[in-house]
């Protein structure tokens, strides 16, 4: 008795986002036993983790789960992976999609041995948005040190330039092709996987929180970005106006959230990647003062409670439980004052503070544009499942608003869904 | 396999720029190897002549190139041995010749001078060389026969869901309830939250459905009024042995001896024998683990899936809410179970509750936590029960006293329903006290939103109690395993039965067996319904690992497992107890019987192992001893003033690839360490370390993963394991009349790549500062 009995011979999974959760899937699929095709559109695997600086609540870093995971698509000959992918056509029934991608050119071959000599070479700069535009890069670059794949990509922006010129005269091997074409192949499939993920909540809509006019408030994503090694401040937290070191910080939690002008729902993890940056801050400005605004601090389950507790042991953490009505800076300090009612006791509370980091929530990336199949989604644009119907699933957060662990086992889970999908011919 | 044996050198990035490639290859020709080069081995040309290499008969590569972590697919030869010799980012990149030069042409003639990289390169293709003469190629361990099914311990809507999604996989499963009916904790309820979009109402339970799915499931066997008495074995052929509940058998799981019966009266280690006697004794009318049930039923895989009991409010932590005490205040169990019987009414008289309070957090000190094991699922609880309220009476009001309402994502649409009802007050408050009073209740809050003080009369009052895993109680599982029938340290997660990983949730130290639902975190149904699909494809993922011979996580797909001499085991057992995922049984005398699919292949065995009898096909205490061996160690007699040698055993999970990453950001290191990676530091044994000293090398630093509660190493025990075996080292060393500080170990997290340097450089340093090995030269 082998597991290849239960595994139609045809049978093989696309999965459309190689973000932790789709990464999940696919890899739980393909350890089954089944091939699998993972379609990222990033130059790179592991979307929004590897921007994380660390998880909560143990505070490790992201790129530790993602190496291993590479690791065991390494060792997995049964996942392909498509970076650079983007799906443009799905056709077909379950058990029998195909489906249509479309690769954009990295204008880097497999010869690239990651000696960064193109990078050198290019002197355009163009903004980062790895790093959420807090710094530039060259036209040839890197996406991040621990890129999976391990190798460079041409911007689209330097092509027909001459930094993409220069780029190719630098490299000794071979491995810059300007001539790329985008291409289109069709993947026969029976079962998809939606892994697509979610965008930061475009913070300068939310008007009344100042992102965008002012220079010292940011969002909890570029806090992420700050905290990290590899960031745009090799991991020092310094408030853009003047770069200096914050003395104190307000997080506005629910910024854009629980809004019904802005994202209706609650996203989910901004209660604990708030208390999570309080570390982060606490760590490296020992003597900071914290300022948490919320309208109720989210810590679900056990772990996240005995967080939640640990941080309030800080007692330079101040938890002020009110929805921030406006902001204000100061033209000359560039510090930002922070209105808020306080919910308990009515009084109009403001906070004036070096850094304001507004806690953006998550929209799933289907709510901009829909993606090209037949698919259901509510009214905030995440995918509904249909188990009945089988054959395509959404997984992570392009189903619901979620953390990296419940993430992950609803990836795990899908991955059986896609199987059963499979199995079911 | 009669190894063919290759050297193949490459020339590419900066490879031959930096190193005397000449020299490589006469360092290949001591050992009576052909190097051969070629400018760039990973070019389609390079690999067109790996495989004419092949073809023409080598099976056996030293491959001296880039690091093992990129170009693996283009590297991977099936049937050859492969070593990859890190010269680009061991070397070559962390070595940059501006800051360590090259001879130049007089030194050469000189001497006395050396060339620290070069010497470097060179020991690391003698290091190369070395292993693959000790390493074979892994062939997979298979059962003779292995079971397909899979045991569903639990018939709640976690384990009805689990059984139900495996079955539709093509799967035979069986559910094991212990009650004498399927339904679980749902069965008792009224109506339950939203398991689907646009979560704004309650809707009936799901239990009923699923229980007309399963019972018309032909793949589903369901076995009511049971329970795991026994679960011999291992994944693909776990022998499991039901009972009733409340039966005492012959194959009811024995319990390892507690802490206290290990020892004599004055706290001296008992000798295997009196323990063995002890432990017959302490189990009397219990059959060994290794006593086999002949009649138990085989299962290839588990879901773990026992389910939540309401929390017990007890203790003067909760006197001023009443409990106990006033008959009208309940726990929202049994408030549920009220409201399952028709109208609510009041336990004290029977009349209409028609206003209730529900208190979310047992308040009082100003502390904002909800009740114990509550998660987020209490607080839609308490919006659910209010609505009962309003759904029996017109006139019914409910209060939820809350300190932060926990409805997260989606779930926030359900708040938001419950807003819109004006017969239920939402408020944050803190509860100072619950009396009786003007023929009720008196509630009395303060710091509300409704005012500074507040007092509500009510006909009843409920309290949100956590749900708590069965585990916490009670193993469940019963595993006859050496290392205890539960799921071990448990208490890191309050008990429930939860991984510490964030990135793989089912990842736990027991191989095979995944839990789900509540027993693993507070979950509402539809969190429990998705947990369920998970744990049952990962049980299904083990069946067919097993089935391949490969593997499960971390190390999917591998195919070494320990192999044991056991002619030269002295029954010390450190093997069957240090294991993170209790893989070894060992019999009466403390021979450890290995059960090759528990195993993770992490080699912590190999690293406990005194006598160095464990070994796995492709890394064992000769390979990686002959890399040691095969480091140069210069003394005095070669040079005035010798470079220092000092051995880095560095795990392969987080500490090598925090390397790699170091080296492509240019960032260099002393080039006097030498590093070995190894799979965990686990894995580690004190004979590399020895071997080092003893041939005169300077020092030796372990780099690993964090341990502790937040522990990060991919194999639970590792790299804490490794920091008590260093702690052990410390008197060997003294006794050969060596500083203990010649030996340590350092945590790195894998982004710390611009710290790892310094970390190496400041050993390097005090080593230096120690002085030369005295051994060296002998």
């Amino acid at each position: 008795m082998t597991s290849e009995n239960k595994a139609p011979a045809s049978g093989s999974i696309v999965v459309v986002g190689g973000g932790i959760s789709g990464l999940t899937t696919a890899l739980e699929a393909a350890e089954v036993g089944y091939d699998v095709y993972l379609l990222e559109k990033n130059p790179y695997l592991g979307g929004r983790v590897a921007q994380l600086n660390q998880y909560f609540p143990k505070l490790c870093p992201p790129t530790c789960g993602l190496e291993i995971n590479f690791r065991r698509i390494k060792d997995n000959p049964r996942i392909k992976v498509f970076t650079l992918a983007e799906v443009e056509k799905v056709a077909g029934t379950p058990g029998n999609y195909d489906v249509t991608i479309k690769l954009n050119p990295r204008y880097v071959n497999e010869k690239c041995t990651c000696c960064g000599a193109c990078a050198d070479a290019c002197e355009t700069e163009i903004s980062d948005d790895y790093n959420f535009g807090m710094t530039t890069r060259k036209g040839a670059y890197l996406p991040f040190e621990m890129a999976f794949p391990s190798r460079y990509v041409l911007s689209p922006q330097i092509i027909g330039t001459e930094d993409a010129q220069k780029a190719k005269a630098a490299c000794k091997y071979d491995a810059i092709d300007l001539e790329m074409q985008a291409k289109s192949m069709t993947i026969q499939a029976g079962a998809i996987v939606w892994a697509t993920g979610w965008e930061p909540y475009d913070a300068t809509k939310i008007d009344n929180l100042g992102f965008g006019q002012y220079d010292n408030i940011i969002t909890n994503m570029m806090m992420e970005r700050l905290a990290a090694p590899n960031g745009p401040t090799k991991g020092k937290i310094l408030r853009p106006s003047d770069s200096k070191e914050p003395q104190s910080v307000a997080f506005v939690q629910c910024a854009g959230s629980r809004d019904e002008n802005h994202l209706p729902y609650c996203s989910y993890i901004c209660c604990m990647a708030s208390l999570k940056q309080a570390t982060y801050i606490r760590e490296r400005c020992p003597d900071a003062a914290i300022y948490i605004f919320y309208i109720d601090l989210r810590a679900p389950g056990d772990r996240y409670e005995k967080f939640y507790k640990k941080i309030k042991e800080d007692k330079k953490v101040f938890f002020v439980k009110g929805k921030v009505a406006e902001v204000m800076e100061d033209s000359a300090t560039k510090q930002v004052t922070v209105v808020a009612e306080n919910a308990v006791t009515g009084e109009k509370t403001r906070q004036t503070v070096d850094l304001v980091v507004l806690a953006t929530g998550m929209q799933p990336t289907a709510a901009k544009v829909k993606l090209p199949a037949d698919l259901k989604y509510n009214a905030d644009g995440f995918i509904l499942n249909d188990y009945e119907k089988g054959g395509m699933f959404a997984a992570g957060c392009a189903n619901k608003p979620a953390d990296v662990v419940s993430s992950n086992q609803n990836a795990t889970g899908m991955a059986l869904k896609a199987i059963q999908t499979l199995a079911r011919k | 396999m009669d190894k063919k044996y290759g050297v193949y050198i490459c020339e590419g990035c900066g490879i031959a720029e930096s190193l005397e490639v000449d020299a490589l290859k006469s360092v290949a020709a001591d050992e009576g190897r052909t190097a051969k080069t070629h400018p760039i081995l990973c070019s389609p040309e390079g690999v067109d002549f790996l495989k004419k290499e092949i073809a023409d008969g080598v099976n056996t590569l030293v491959l001296c190139a880039c690091s093992r972590r990129v170009n693996y697919d283009t590297f991977r030869f099936d049937g050859c041995i492969v070593d990859r010799v890190n010269l680009r980012e061991g070397v070559v990149w962390c070595h940059p010749r501006d800051k360590f030069p090259k001879l130049t042409e007089e030194e050469k003639t000189g001497g006395d001078a050396f060339d620290r990289v070069q010497m470097m390169a060179e020991d690391y293709l003698r290091m190369g060389m070395a292993r693959v003469q000790k390493v074979a190629l892994p062939e997979p361990f298979k059962l003779e026969t292995t079971s397909e099914k899979i045991l569903v311990i639990g018939g709640g809507v976690t384990g009805m869901s689990a059984a139900l999604d495996a079955a539709k996989a093509g799967y035979d499963v069986t559910i094991v309830e212990k009650e004498d009916r399927l339904g679980g904790a749902a069965l008792n309820w009224r109506s339950q939250l939203p398991v689907g979009d646009p979560y704004d109402k309650l809707i009936p339970p799901v239990i009923e459905e699923k229980i007309k799915a399963v019972q018309a499931d032909p793949r589903i066997t369901v076995r009511t009024s049971t329970m795991v008495a026994r679960l011999a074995g291992q994944p693909g052929e776990f022998t499991v042995t039901f009972k009733k509940p409340g039966e005492k058998i012959q194959f009811d799981v024995p319990y390892p001896l507690p802490p206290e019966m290990l020892v004599d009266e004055s706290g001296k280690e008992l000798d295997a024998e009196t323990l063995h006697k002890k432990y017959l004794e302490y189990n009397e009318g219990r059959a060994d683990i290794l006593t086999l049930d002949p009649d138990g039923e085989l299962f290839g895989a588990v879901v773990l899936a026992a389910g939540w009991r309401p929390a017990k409010l007890e203790g003067d932590a909760y006197a001023h809410l009443g409990y106990g005490a006033i008959p009208d205040v309940v726990t929202n169990a049994e408030f549920e179970a009220i409201a399952k019987k028709g109208k609510i009414a009041r336990p004290s008289d029977g009349k209409p509750a028609k206003s209730v309070v529900f208190i979310q957090s047992p308040g009082k000190d100003e502390d904002d936590s909800d009740f114990s094991y509550a998660g987020a699922v209490t607080s839609l609880v308490s919006l659910k029960q209010a609505k009962y309220v309003r759904e029996d009476y017109e006139d019914g009001k409910s209060f939820v006293f809350y300190q932060h309402m926990r409805t997260p994502g989606l779930n926030e649409n359900f708040y938001k329903s419950i807003q819109q009802d004006p017969g239920i007050f939402l408020t944050k408050g803190n509860v100072l006290s619950v009396a009786k009073g003007g023929g009720g209740l008196m509630i009395e809050a303060t710091n509300t939103l409704l005012g500074e003080k507040l007092k509500v009369k009510a006909d009843m009052v409920v309290l949100a109690a956590g749900m708590v895993p069965v585990t916490k109680d009670d193993p469940v599982v019963n595993m006859a395993y050496r290392q205890g029938p539960a799921f071990r340290d448990i208490d890191l997660f309050n008990g429930y039965c939860d991984s510490n990983f964030i990135c793989f949730p089912y990842e736990t130290q027991r191989t095979g067996i995944y839990a789900a639902g509540a027993v693993r975190r507070s979950m509402t149904t539809e969190e429990a319904m998705e947990d369920a699909s998970g744990a049952a494809l990962k049980a299904i993922q083990c069946i067919t690992s097993v089935n391949r011979g490969v593997s499960v996580h971390p190390r999917s797909g591998d195919m070494t497992f320990p192999d044991f001499f056991f002619q030269r085991c002295t029954q010390c057992k450190r093997c069957t107890q240090e294991c993170p995922f209790g893989a070894l049984d060992d019999d009466a005398k403390g021979t450890p019987k290995p059960n090759p699919t528990r195993c993770r292949r992490c080699g912590t065995c190999m690293g406990a192992c005194p006598e160095r009898i464990i070994g796995f096909a492709d890394y064992n205490i000769d390979s990686i001893g002959s890399m040691v061996k095969a480091i140069n160690v210069p003394s005095e007699d070669d040079y005035s003033e010798p470079p220092m040698r000092v051995l880095g055993l560095v795990c392969e999970n987080d500490a090598y690839p925090t390397l790699d990453i170091a080296a492509l950001n240019k960032l260099s290191y002393s080039a006097d360490v030498r590093l070995i990676p190894v799979r965990c530091l686990g894995s580690v044994n004190v004979i590399w370390i020895k071997d080092a000293l003893s041939q005169g090398m300077d020092g030796v630093f372990l780099l690993g993963c964090k341990h502790g509660d937040d522990y990060q190493c991919h194999f639970v025990k590792g790299s804490e394991l490794a920091s008590i075996r260093m702690k052990k080292i410390g008197e060997a060393l003294t006794s050969l009349a060596l500083e203990v500080e010649r030996v340590a170990q350092f945590e790195v997290a894998i982004d710390d790549y611009d710290k790892v340097p310094q970390i190496i450089n400041d050993f390097v340093e005090s080593i230096e500062a120690l002085g030369p090995n005295p051994f060296k030269g002998f």
